[in-house]
């Protein structure tokens, strides 16, 4: 199997989507000529032409709310962030119109469209640079929230979310883009709403998403190398929340720990903590801890920002206070 | 009965004189049409007004009263699968559109045969059969819209254009010049109607909006921009005719500027305090409905006998749209989980609600 980047197989699910269906377009800050911010789009423009690669003024607002009626109208696009932060500007248009108009029409509309970038903090780009979004926008019930970890499920999950007749929240991360890995060729659809098992382990279980995926693994080899095998779960969609696996996974091992880049604060591991505290008590034999970003803004200065953020240094420490 | 003044004395027009030359003449059953159309939305709103005081109606409501002429001059120049989209004064929008009178009663009462299922309200009107894609309660969030479903038709060939409607209050939101930059630099074919009824809510279009006329914003983005007078609906029907034209010969955007007045508060709980009771009364003067209905006597078209007819039928129109409302069923609880998530079709169907619940 080919072993691609991250970036590079969500290039491959996005040329493949479009080949496939004249409807599917992508626009956003930069993704046509000047091939992608972060060079996600590479090589579209040359592929489908200014027609279906379509370079936007910096309108966030403007060209989400296009695409919610574009989509209304039947077509599938593809909003490309340079980044979710700058999602804000757009919050309306998210929530209010590709969040709700279905439902306040009766269900006479579809809202079949995606919306992508990267996130996350790590990158010394501060505090309006380095936002998690995914517990914002999983509040919306309409919404669904996808992050994918690594890139066959990169490339699996968008092509499913392109193929989606609802609206997608697609949230990767910038840290993962140059990560590579084994992705299947051509067609490859990952289920949305499926979290999968990235390390069996029957001590504990990490439940984690995105880059943090990785850092509990990293804080499972670790822990392997003292005698505990720690379970990982990578979530993959955060919404809708795949319990049943969660479930299965802590009937076997009775302990868990929560990793996420959110801020503590009503993180989507507070939603998380909350139903295995709900449907798994008597499970349990330890309280849950969740490991999340530290409650504060995203500091420039780099030992800051790192000591803010989930680490896997911190996953040990928290398994350790769960086993002990 | 307020008295009348003819199209060419009115104070505040700034647009030229209608040129029906533009437009084929109406027919006779045409213009009945039309004049009908506005009493429909007159009496409409009359009667959603009666039942918000009854408590029939709840949270807000913002009826269409003196405005009438711009939903229908401008209804009258686009095609049936042409696009409209308002923002949340859209009773008027909706039936010049051709949405069931009942429909639009039973979802302003939050009934199950409402328009959108009881679940939108007064605010968000939808019927995707008449191409009319809401019905939105941002102020100034359906501006892009317009321009989505606009790029839409024209990135499928359709030569159909999209009418957007909006306040004046709405043309100081940004994502309405983000809005238009977009329309302009894609040339895409949206006509943005700014309904100027000359207060934002309760905040004079002289406290709320820098230049004047508004429409002078078209020329910052190379749109044609176009005024016209909202109490006059031939002019207002001439003046989109032309913008209509430049969106579907030229897939060019523009800016209408329609001029009237709001007769009623922003909503229902609004008390107009803002305002003197002299001003409306002046402004009430030129009623659109009352000059068309002159006109068309004067034309010869109808008679003072028609007219007594159009208020008779459709006040029987109205009546039923009550009653019926009144007699819908709510919906049932269950449906609450309804209309959230499409159902999928080209991948597996995602489990939305599994056994474990996100709270109690």
């Amino acid at each position: 199997m080919p072993i691609i980047t991250y970036r590079q197989a969500l290039n491959q699910a996005i040329a493949e989507e479009m080949e496939r269906d004249d409807n599917v377009f992508i626009l956003g800050e930069e993704v046509a000529e000047y091939n992608g911010a972060y060079k996600v789009s590479e090589g579209l423009l040359d592929k489908f032409g200014p027609r279906r690669v379509i370079d936007t003024p910096i309108s966030e607002g403007g060209f989400t709310g296009l695409a919610v009626a574009a989509a209304t109208y039947g077509l599938r696009p593809i909003v490309e962030y340079m980044t979710w932060s700058f999602s804000l500007v757009a919050f309306d248009q998210i929530i209010n119109n590709a969040g709700q108009v279905r439902y306040m029409a009766g269900g006479q509309f579809e809202v079949p469209m995606v919306i992508r970038g990267n996130s996350g903090g790590g990158l010394r780009v501060g505090a309006t640079h380095s936002h998690t979004p995914e517990n914002w926008y999983a509040n919306v019930p309409a919404l669904t929230v996808i992050t994918p970890a690594f890139p066959d499920d990169a490339k699996g999950l968008l092509k499913s979310a392109i193929r989606s007749n609802n609206p997608i929240i697609f949230i990767e991360n910038e840290i993962l883009y140059n990560y590579k890995d084994e992705v299947p060729e051509g067609e490859h659809l990952t289920p949305i709403g499926k979290a999968r098992i990235r390390r069996e382990g029957s001590d504990i279980t990490f439940i984690a998403n995105s880059a943090s995926t990785h850092r509990a693994l990293e804080a499972a080899q670790t822990l392997a190398s003292q005698g505990v095998e720690a379970e990982v779960i990578d979530l993959r969609t955060i919404k809708p929340l795949d319990f049943d696996l969660i479930a299965e996974s802590i009937r076997r091992t009775n302990r868990a720990v929560i990793v996420e880049e959110n801020k503590p604060f009503a993180g989507w591991g507070a939603q998380v903590a909350y139903m295995i505290q709900r449907h798994l008590f008597d499970e349990l034999d330890a309280p849950v801890i969740r490991v999340a970003s530290l409650d504060a803004p995203q500091p420039y200065n780099a030992k800051l920002e790192d000591y803010l953020m989930p680490s896997a240094d911190r996953v040990v420490k928290a398994a350790k206070a769960v086993l002990a | 009965m307020h008295t009348v003044d003819k199209p060419g004395r009115l104070k505040d027009s700034s647009s030229s004189a209608p040129q029906p030359a533009a437009l084929p003449a109406l027919t006779r059953d045409q213009k009945h049409g039309m004049l009908r159309m506005m009493v429909l939305i007159r009496r409409f709103e009359e009667q959603a007004e009666q039942a918000y005081l009854r408590q029939q109606i709840r949270g807000f409501c913002h009826v269409y009263s003196g405005q009438e002429a711009i939903a229908v001059g401008t209804e009258s120049v686009i095609n049936r699968d042409d696009a409209v989209i308002t923002a949340y004064r859209d009773h008027g929008h909706a039936l010049a559109r051709g949405m069931c009178p009942k429909a639009c009663m039973a979802e302003l009462l939050g009934k199950a045969t409402g328009c959108s299922k009881g679940k939108g309200g007064s605010m968000h009107f939808f019927d995707k059969s008449k191409h009319f894609y809401g019905g939105h309660g941002i102020v100034g969030g359906q501006t892009p819209l317009g321009l989505g479903l606009a790029f839409a038709q024209k990135y499928t060939n359709t030569n159909r254009v999209t009418l957007c409607y909006l306040g004046d209050g709405a043309i100081n939101q940004g994502v309405f010049h983000e809005s238009l930059n977009i329309a302009a630099l894609w040339k895409v074919p949206v006509i943005y109607i700014i309904e100027n009824n000359l207060y934002a809510m309760g905040t004079s279009v002289a406290r709320s909006s820098a230049g004047d006329p508004l429409v002078k914003r078209a020329s910052g983005y190379d749109m044609a921009g176009i005024v016209a007078n909202g109490m006059d609906v031939d002019d207002v029907r001439a003046k989109t005719a032309e913008a209509v034209n430049l969106a579907r010969t030229e897939s060019l955007p523009s800016i209408m500027e329609i001029r009237a007045y709001r007769y009623r508060g922003h909503s229902m709980t609004d008390p107009r305090k803002y305002r003197s009771k002299d001003e409306e009364e002046q402004q009430r003067k030129r009623d659109p409905i009352e000059i068309y209905k002159q006109r068309l006597i004067d034309d010869g078209s109808i008679t003072e006998k028609d007219y007594d007819d159009i208020e008779a039928s459709v006040g029987a129109e109205v009546k039923e749209a009550y009653e019926f409302a009144l007699n819908s069923p709510d919906p049932e609880l269950e449906e609450v989980f309804d209309d959230i998530f499409a159902p999928e079709t080209q991948i597996d169907e995602i489990e939305r609600r599994p056994k474990w619940s996100y709270g109690d």
